[in-house]
């Protein structure tokens, strides 16, 4: 069995189709892990992992910590609130002052994109992107591909609509990335003035979201915030509903059998209707039990584990 | 009296058309004599065989950081690197602390530089009180105290009338006003050029279209009101339209291109992931707007190549992408830069460079220098074609380090700089001046010091 041979995850784009499959296959192996009375495993004892997170996040920070614990990791979380972050201090002190502690990963996750890849450059450790800015958020697009493969059994040949603020949307890049990697089709689908510019040469875009819709498997929907309202993006949460939430009557357009996705948190009423989130096509919790099993399966490989493990 | 004589160089003087052969003889500060076999009685020789003896090179967009941030370069640092970059000559951009609004900043600017400055200083003012973009400075005070132009350089004048009213201003002093141009509006919290690569590396887009229409606007207000309008640091194909235009109907605008912005794209802030000595403001752009700056230098709508030479701290850069400072150092590296990929790749030929960094930022600011007319300024720069060397910025005699061009090797690097007939830098490598009893011959081994 070959090692992973990368040393940092910062993002999908620099991943070969093998590598994806092989941190896919891993979570499969120990996903099962998760349903034993005990979810504990020792493959990572004695090593330290440091969740450094620089933005408000409830599922990823959690999801990154339940991993480290079942794979018997030693780690400590690091949120802005409670470190010297607030005091000024920059990300290349904070970042070696926890290196003095010698771990052997940090799991980040910053408002700055490419804050990743100044770690990786600057720190021993290996750095595993919890998302970055608006440039990729890496394990929230291989959960994503690890839910539809158990539903869908594959990913090549599924035609993906992924619907919402494309710009500021670093979900959007990595499951792009991902998607297209592994043979899928995607679809893009925003407002004019939440596209980046580009973006079209790597999957068609529409400003309609019955056209995104129509025959996709699964339709992947991203979160806007309020504050793009005042940056003049959309003119009012209520058009921006009524163009792009998806409701149960637009899923009359998509196949029968599609799913709902959505990385969480999810703006009820907004880019998405309780009935399509809580209704038959919505797999959203599922994600959250997968990625647990993709973040295991990274800071495995990462640390040194064989691909497709079973422990 | 002092004299020097630069023997036996090839001279290169665009104003007065010559290239060829000749001597050069400086005496108290002055050119006394260009032409074959100048008599070299009474003066140190400095031989420049097989180099190439131009007007002295002027940087028209030099941040300097003296008075207020001295960690980032000073007054004697910034010259210094300039003399090592071939500069007889820098602009002092106003955007010091505080900004240089008033003849009392302007004068201790030039004071600093009288008794710390390796090469000439021409002090730049705001065009309007604390750079803020609303009330204009007080030009005729400026000007009276030595500032060359106006410009509220780093920031845009937002405001099409104030902007309006410096160029009306300006003229009763005969000051040419240079814009930064850019619509804030448009570039809000943008760290890099809008387009795929940013959509890519997910950072914040700047828009060319954020640069193209404030140059419109300057143009068609330096039409309006007869005034002189510089643009500084253009960088996109639809600008140096703007500017072509322009200067088609008659309107007295100039511009100024950076090496970077003539030999790099945004592509390389992607393929450095995210080095934040990739970060400068206005961006690196897209490849079609470098070929068209390219093009904008060939067909003389870009009168001048100049540095902004942007020197910062390394905590200022080593940081997050769009935390970091704006800005790269530019002095120690832009004429090799020149020489290497623009001269040697045939872009533009050795008389075409002289003009873009000497003649003509000499004429557009109407400074003295930019050409070897008897009686002008003592000031050159000296050339070595051949010499190759690697860009070490551990060696920079600037305080800023923050450079993308570390590591690169160029062929062509100014080797000597004379300022008022008396060499403020000279290559090691090269030799000393020698006296005339000194009969000793030239080294001809020149790349001896290379790397
Ligand atoms: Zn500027």
């Amino acid at each position: 069995m070959t090692r992973f041979r990368h040393r940092h995850l910062l993002g999908i784009e620099p991943l070969s189709r093998e590598d994806v499959l092989a941190i896919l296959d891993t979570a499969d192996g120990l996903r099962e892990v998760l349903d034993r009375p005990i979810k504990k495993v020792p493959a990572l004892r004695g090593k330290t992992v440091v969740n450094l997170f620089y933005e408000a996040s409830t599922r990823t920070r959690a999801s990154f910590e339940v991993a480290e614990k079942v794979l018997s990791a030693d780690s400590l979380t690091i949120a802005t609130a409670t470190s010297s972050v607030t005091k000024g201090e920059t990300l290349l002190d904070t970042a070696r002052n926890l290196e003095a502690m010698n771990p052997d990963m940090i799991v980040v996750r910053h408002a700055s994109s490419g804050a990743p890849h100044f770690l990786a450059r600057h720190c021993k450790s290996a750095i595993v992107n919890a998302g970055d800015g608006a440039h990729e958020h890496p394990t929230q697009a291989l959960l994503d591909a690890l839910t539809l493969r158990q539903k869908k059994g594959r990913l090549e040949g599924l035609t993906v609509a992924i619907v919402g603020d494309l710009l500021h949307s670093r979900v959007a890049r990595s499951n792009l990335w991902l998607l297209t990697k592994l043979g899928a089709s995607v679809r893009l689908c925003a407002p004019p003035t939440l596209v980046p510019p580009g973006l079209g040469a790597l999957a068609p875009v529409t400003h309609d979201i019955d056209e995104a819709v129509r025959g996709a498997d699964a339709i992947m929907m991203l979160r806007i915030q309020s504050e793009r309202m005042a940056g003049g993006f959309v003119p009012s949460l209520r058009e921006y509903h009524a163009r792009y939430g998806l409701t149960a009557a637009r899923m009359r357009h998509a196949k029968k059998d599609a799913l709902i996705m959505h990385p969480g948190p999810m703006n009820r009423g907004v880019e998405i209707a309780s009935e399509v989130a809580d209704g038959p096509w919505s797999v959203i919790l599922d994600q959250v039990t997968n990625g647990v099993a993709v973040r295991m399966a990274v800071l495995y490989l990462l640390l040194g584990g064989a691909p497709e493990a079973s422990l | 009296m002092s004299a020097i004589v630069v023997k036996g160089g090839r001279v290169v003087d665009p104003a007065h058309d010559i290239d060829g052969p000749a001597d050069v003889r400086i005496e108290n500060g002055r050119i006394v004599a260009v032409g074959k076999r100048i008599p070299t009685r009474g003066a140190t020789v400095l031989e420049a065989r097989g180099r190439v003896v131009c007007p002295g090179f002027i940087d028209l967009h030099t941040h300097l950081r003296e008075p207020g941030r001295e960690d980032k370069e000073t007054i004697a640092t910034g010259t210094r690197a300039a003399a090592a970059g071939g500069f007889t000559a820098v602009c002092a951009m106003p955007n010091t602390e505080p900004v240089n609004d008033t003849a009392g900043i302007t004068r201790a600017i030039l004071e600093r530089a009288r008794t710390d400055g390796a090469v000439r200083v021409y002090p730049i003012g705001a065009i309007t009180r604390g750079s803020k973009g609303e009330e204009l400075a007080e030009y005729g005070d400026l000007r009276e105290a030595g500032c060359v132009a106006v410009s509220d350089d780093g920031r845009p004048v937002a405001s099409a009338r104030v902007m309006r009213r410096a160029l009306e201003y300006a003229q009763a002093f005969g000051l040419t006003v240079i814009d930064h141009c850019e619509e804030p509006s448009l570039t809000e919290k943008a760290p890099m050029n809008e387009g795929p690569v940013a959509t890519l590396l997910g950072l914040r887009g700047w828009p060319g279209a954020a640069e193209a229409v404030m140059v419109e606007r300057d143009v068609l207000l330096a039409e309006l009101t007869g005034g002189k309008v510089h643009i500084a640091h253009i960088s996109t194909a639809a600008s140096v339209d703007a500017v072509r235009r322009g200067k088609r109907r008659g309107v007295r605008v100039t511009a100024e291109a950076t090496p970077h912005h003539l030999l790099l794209t945004d592509q390389v802030v992607r393929d450095t992931e995210y080095d934040t000595a990739t970060k400068m403001n206005p961006p690196l752009r897209a490849e079609a707007d470098r070929l068209a700056v390219i093009e904008g230098l060939r067909d003389g709508t870009i009168d001048c190549i100049a540095t902004d030479h942007a020197p910062h701290t390394v905590d200022d850069k080593k940081v997050e992408f769009d935390q970091a400072a704006f800005g790269i150092v530019g002095l120690e590296t832009a004429v090799a830069l020149c020489l290497d990929r623009l001269v040697r790749t045939g872009i533009v030929s050795v008389p075409r460079l002289v003009e873009l960094l000497s003649t003509h930022p000499a004429r557009v600011l109407g400074l003295p220098g930019g050409s070897l007319a008897l009686g002008a300024p003592g000031d050159l720069t000296i050339l070595d074609l051949d010499r190759e060397r690697t860009v070490d910025p551990a060696r920079f005699q600037s305080k800023g380090r923050n450079t993308p061009y570390g590591g690169w090797t160029l062929r062509g690097w100014p080797v000597a700089t004379i300022v008022g007939g008396t060499v403020a830098w000279q290559d090691t490598a090269v030799g000393a001046p020698r006296r005339r009893s000194d009969r000793r011959r030239a080294p001809s081994r020149r790349r001896a010091g290379g790397s």
